[in-house]
């Protein structure tokens, strides 16, 4: 047997064991730890899958599958205007950084070939922070407020610390490659205002979906809630008329499905999730079995949901067991959490920010690890900072980063996200 | 031939990958596959996006999964 390859394997396996053997069956602690990971992946289950994420996984495939991203590039090229460039680079990643794995190429491809480094440390910057998903789930489990200041910090810090990289890095004109950049061939042919209404009838299902329960029983919020799912209804009728009349998918196809999802109303009157999944159900089924453009955009959304959600399931799990639900206490006493980032000081917000950078989080799971964090005792500026600078940093790309830009800029950039981070989390929790 | 798959190595990538092995098999051609995975190596194609397909050192495709049939245009 050759140990030089098995090794690992053993040491993965003696893990497990010592593991195994010393579990602390009896402690109070741990006990909770394991009933707080299931009770809040219930919590996520009843929640936030059916109404929130799945919408949104359709949302982010449609995005990757009908926005021509070769149109948005072409406005970070060599010749680009650099007004334009910072502009397009701070937004974009709501479109461009869907996937993970593009992230990386463009952000070097900005930086050595296109239109330097600072469109290129505000596009890496800003591109996970503002994924769609993202953005979403944040909002939705960790209130609106947040999900809001979180993709408008992305945004307006992206543009701030890439004039500052640039501003630094001056003198370093980085010498041009003569080399042409091959442009991703712009596929999508269709007028905007067409896709536009696909996405904004999409966008305000998952909003009038997830319509949350006013405090007071009167007004227009609580009439928008009291009728959320005529509402939604209707946009779920307007879809189908898009799908049909733009995307032409055959009549029938969506008829069958508008009337499954009528039976099922009338079958379990009082319970709209089964309405909803019906609807969602049918949408799935024929944009799985059709071609072409449908048949792209059920794939893409599949592709997101095997690439998610085993990795949300398992960090919901952790959360919960080293967190607990908010209120709760998992495996880490609060007292901890409260002592390190509790509060609005500058210390807790720096603190946030820096294991925000170093810490590795898989997309997405971010938002449980904050949610229990939060719920013990974490304050709002801290979750902001951890917020802002976590997503866009963690150790393994820093070292990416640096093999791409050299460890002078690297360090640089790293230092700048932390403190930006930390002194927006300043003002956040100093505001709210 | 020489067939070069450019990516960091994500889901997309490999089913790139995937593609072409079956658009090869289909033709019977005599192809060589490789991978390129490091993102330095990949910015010497000019590429933005990956995945990517390389034919003989010329970028066919970038920032998408071909489908077999495609990439058997591509060889032929």
């Amino acid at each position: 047997m050759k140990w030089k390859n098995e090794w690992k394997i053993l040491l993965l396996m003696i893990g497990g064991f010592l593991i195994a053997f010393f579990m602390p069956m009896n402690s109070i602690r741990f006990q909770n730890a394991i009933m707080e990971s299931l009770y809040m992946l219930k919590e996520y289950a009843q929640l936030h899958v059916i109404l929130c994420l799945l919408p949104a996984l359709f949302i982010a495939g449609a995005i990757s599958v009908f926005i021509s991203q070769a149109a948005v590039i072409k406005y970070l090229g060599a010749k680009a205007k650099k007004v334009t460039a910072y502009a397009v680079a701070s937004v974009s990643g709501a479109i461009l950084a869907v996937c993970s794995c593009t992230i990386l190429p463009l952000f070097s491809g900005i930086y050595k070939r296109g239109a330097g480094l600072g469109p290129a440390t505000a596009f890496l910057y800003s591109g996970p922070a503002i994924n769609v998903l993202a953005i979403i789930l944040t909002a939705r489990v960790l209130g609106m407020e947040i999900g809001i200041a979180r993709a408008v910090g992305a945004i307006v810090f992206s543009v701030v610390i890439g004039l500052i990289m640039a501003f630094i890095f001056r003198k370093e004109e980085q010498e041009k490659v003569n080399k042409q950049i091959v442009m991703p061939e712009a596929e999508v042919t269709r007028p905007l205002w067409q896709e536009t209404i696909h996405f904004g009838i999409m966008v305000l299902i998952l909003i009038f979906a997830n319509w949350g329960k006013p405090s007071v029983d009167s007004g227009l919020w609580a009439a928008i809630y009291n009728s959320k799912w005529i509402i939604t209804a209707i946009l779920g009728i307007l879809l189908g008329i898009v799908l049909n009349k733009i995307f032409k998918m055959k009549l029938w196809k969506i008829l069958t499905t508008a009337v499954a999802v009528v039976l099922v109303y009338i079958l379990f009157k009082g319970n709209p999730i089964f309405t909803f999944v019906t609807g969602i159900i049918g949408l799935s089924y024929f944009t799985s079995t059709s071609e072409g453009e449908m048949g792209d955009w059920f794939s893409s959304t599949w592709g997101f949901a095997k690439q998610i959600l085993p990795l949300l399931f398992l960090g919901i799990l952790i959360a919960g067991s080293f967190l607990g639900r908010p209120g709760h206490e998992g495996l880490i006493p609060s007292e901890w959490i409260v002592k390190l980032v509790g509060g609005n000081s500058i210390w807790a917000n720096l603190f946030a920010s820096i294991s925000g950078a170093f810490m590795y989080f898989a997309t997405l799971t971010e938002v449980p690890i904050l949610q229990g964090l939060i719920g013990n005792g974490m304050g709002k500026g801290p979750a902001l900072a951890l917020l802002l600078a976590g997503p866009a940093l963690s150790l393994p790309n820093m070292l990416v980063i640096r093999s791409v830009m050299g460890t002078k800029k690297t360090v640089v950039f790293v230092s700048i996200v932390i403190i930006m981070a930390a002194i927006s989390g300043v003002f956040y929790g100093m505001i709210f | 031939m020489i067939i070069k798959i450019l990516g960091t190595g994500c889901s997309k990538c490999k089913q790139l990958e995937k593609a072409v092995i079956k658009a090869i098999e289909n033709l019977g051609v005599d192809a060589n596959i490789e991978k390129i995975t490091s993102i330095n190596d990949i910015m010497d194609y000019g590429v933005m996006m990956t995945p990517a397909l390389v034919i003989d050192d010329k970028v066919v495709s970038s920032g998408k999964v071909l489908s077999i049939d495609e990439i058997q245009e591509y060889l032929v």
